[in-house]
């Protein structure tokens, strides 16, 4: 009797084995990064870039008011292509735009809102890249729709059209 | 009196040297064991990229503020999940992972015991 278990438990340990190898065979190698929403907006502190004025993220975000965060930076070519339709985003009254620029000299940054204009109401200056970490941000661009101090969308990369309609429909 | 403000110092400074050696080796800890989440198998240690060298300095700004080695990796898990992480904690997802090699390890040892010991007898 004890002869005759011991092949059983060996091949049924190799069939688990085998059956979760093989469906991890199936699984995708592609990592595709987690956008957490409806967590709470991250508590910082940053400069403002108009003026020498630290901030904290809780005078940022009021309650009742739609918000879209956006990381940009005067050196990322998507975020260019992505302006225009900030700019337009920016006359729709239920939203405020607020801008975080990650990892840019303050010149170059004036001399991009002065080119494509600016739809910023307030712009957080991150020079370290700190802040972007602090929003759980993988790069530029990167936009957060943020509704009562919560996360409720995250947009990974530029924002299109069809985004940009989006946006516009859940801020109704 | 000379002496004394001269050794004096040189303790202080050895001792900020030893200090920031200290931090340097639990931040370069801390780098190897998170993922960068932008390059191909990479720790943000190794990785030169933007994401990595934020990390980086924001782990440096977090041990300055006192944050332990544990409340750090917790911290970036919150804000990345797990998947930051090297080395996975013990948790709901990881378990079979972590126990599945135990578990083979003490039925080979018991196969092994079996033949060779318990025959012996």
């Amino acid at each position: 009797m004890k002869n005759k278990l011991l092949p059983i438990i060996i091949t049924s340990l190799f069939i688990i084995i085998f059956i979760f190898f093989y469906k991890g065979l199936k699984n995708s190698n592609i990592y595709t990064p987690e956008t957490k929403i409806n967590i709470k907006v991250p508590l910082f502190d940053g400069e403002l870039f108009s003026e020498k004025k630290i901030i904290n993220s809780l005078e940022l975000f009021q309650v009742d008011k739609y918000y879209l965060l956006n990381i940009w930076s005067s050196w990322c070519v998507p975020c260019r292509q992505e302006h225009p339709l900030l700019m337009n985003l920016s006359k729709n009254r239920n939203i405020e735009l607020i801008g975080i620029n990650y990892k840019d000299t303050k010149i170059n940054a004036k001399n991009f809102l002065a080119e494509l204009g600016n739809p910023y109401k307030k712009i957080i200056f991150d020079d370290k890249g700190i802040i972007a970490i602090e929003w759980g941000a993988y790069g530029v661009p990167e936009s957060y729709l943020i509704k009562d101090g919560i996360i409720i969308k995250k947009y990974i990369g530029p924002l299109n059209k069809t985004l940009f309609n989006e946006i516009n429909f859940l801020t109704k | 009196m000379k002496i004394l403000k001269l050794s004096l110092i040189f303790l202080l400074i050895f001792s900020f040297n030893s200090l920031k050696a200290n931090n340097e080796g639990i931040n370069s800890k801390i780098t190897k064991n998170l993922r960068c989440l932008i390059c191909q198998g990479q720790s943000v240690y190794d990785s030169d990229s933007e994401f990595a060298i934020s990390i980086k300095t924001l782990v440096d700004k977090k041990l300055e503020e006192g944050f332990s080695e544990n409340q750090i990796y917790d911290f970036f898990k919150e804000k990345y999940g797990d998947w930051i992480l090297y080395d996975p904690e013990l948790n709901k997802n990881t378990y079979i992972l972590w126990l599945l090699p135990i578990l083979i390890f003490l039925i080979g040892g018991a196969i092994i015991a079996k033949t060779f010991i318990i025959k012996k007898k």
